[in-house]
């Protein structure tokens, strides 16, 4: 689909102009476009870049610093594990692991078929309910290796 | 936009009385001086970022070491340059630098024409005091004449200054963070690919290791023009 012709470019071109063409307002427009479009591809960063006057090599930089920007779509669904200092002594290392194993991906990969994402973050703040699992935005607490496997196999379905 | 009036200013460096504009930087006032402050992002001509943190200075009251070249000269400090503590960090610094990536000096194009190593050298660092990681990074040759190897490079963020500042290109940044940090071309491109780049070699020049190098060159054989960029600056009448 070309840039004129999408949408999506339309609501960022929006997000863009209501901020005045702001050179300093390039995260938020970072924010945005990852919401629009779930991920931020080349094309994408080319296109904010040439719209707010800023160096290629300067937008990348900066949507490659942040974790929460994501350079690769996201697959169908996404799982987060928990590796804040309570989750990790409850075992969520063991966890990662596990899922890690069984789907053959590493952490902030997608499967080949893009259904399943694996994600880890730093602390939910639900470390009472350690170790802390999220799948498609819905925390779960007190998970084991089993639960975990199943409750991923359940949403993938 | 108001200006703020300059001033002068004095101040102990070293127990030695030392006065300086306003807007001058510890360092600067310390050069004038005659005081030696190692430095290593720092370069003539190009604007001040303290990455690399060998000015540290010990300014009397403040707990933590400040850089000199981007710390602004206040009345009535008293600014000590080379005490134990401050010579101890900066070879810390250093054998940091070595234990990020992989400085092999005597496989290297920049090898001795290099600051880091003439900065080891400088400080009497004799081993790292921290182990080596051996990171590997893939090196970038598909530009005609230069190649940039990630694996030398100290991040001093000079080839980016020289780029943004004097050529205005803007070419080069920084991209990722922590330990896999890496100079890029535009989107990470192959330099060949990169739109921006001008090919003028500035990055190359400047650069005070062996990761930005001309082609066709072996073991020692490089040759820095590091000081082409204050002539650039002088005679644009910046300076």
């Amino acid at each position: 689909m070309s840039i004129a012709t999408d949408d999506r470019y339309n609501t960022l071109e929006k997000s863009m102009k209501k901020l005045g063409y702001d050179k300093s307002a390039l995260i938020e427009t970072l924010h945005t476009a990852q919401e629009t479009f779930g991920y931020l591809g080349i094309d994408t960063l080319k296109f904010i870049a040439k719209r707010l006057r800023l160096p290629y090599s300067k937008v990348y930089g900066v949507a490659t610093f942040y974790n929460y920007f994501r350079l690769k779509p996201k697959g169908k669904h996404n799982v987060v594990v928990c590796m804040g200092t309570a989750c990790y002594i409850k075992g969520s290392n063991k966890i990662l692991e596990k899922i890690e194993q069984k789907y053959g991906i590493k952490v902030g990969e997608t499967t080949p078929d893009s259904v399943l994402s694996l994600l880890s973050a730093r602390c939910f703040g639900s470390c009472s309910l350690a170790p802390v699992v999220v799948y498609d935005d819905v925390p779960k607490g007190k998970v084991t290796i089993e639960d975990s496997l199943c409750d991923i196999e359940e949403m993938i379905k | 936009m108001i200006r703020e009036k300059v001033r002068v200013k004095t101040f102990k460096i070293n127990g030695v009385d030392v006065t300086g504009q306003s807007n001058q930087t510890i360092l600067e006032v310390a050069r004038d001086n005659g005081i030696e402050i190692p430095t290593l992002c720092h370069l003539e001509g190009l604007s001040c970022v303290g990455s690399c943190r060998m000015c540290i200075v010990e300014i009397k009251g403040s707990r933590e070491p400040t850089p000199a070249c981007t710390a602004k000269i206040k009345e009535g400090i008293e600014v000590t340059t080379n005490s134990s503590k401050i010579e101890a960090t900066r070879k810390m610094i250093l054998s940091m630098m070595f234990s990020e990536r992989t400085h092999t000096c005597s496989t290297c194009v920049a090898n001795g024409d290099c600051e880091l190593q003439n900065k080891s050298v400088e400080l009497e660092l004799q081993h790292s005091q921290v182990p080596y990681l051996n990171k590997r990074f893939e090196i970038d040759a598909s530009h005609k004449n230069f190649v940039n190897d990630p694996n030398r490079c100290i991040l001093c963020t000079r080839c980016i200054r020289v780029c943004d500042e004097i050529e205005g290109a803007h070419a080069l940044d920084l991209a990722g963070r922590g330990l896999s940090t890496r100079i890029i071309h535009d989107m990470d491109e192959p330099w060949a690919d990169s739109q921006s780049c001008t090919s003028c070699g500035k990055c190359v020049y400047v650069c005070p290791t062996g990761a930005l190098y001309e082609k066709d060159v072996s073991e020692e054989e490089v040759i820095k023009k590091r000081g082409i960029i204050l002539e650039l600056v002088k005679n644009r009448g910046k300076y």
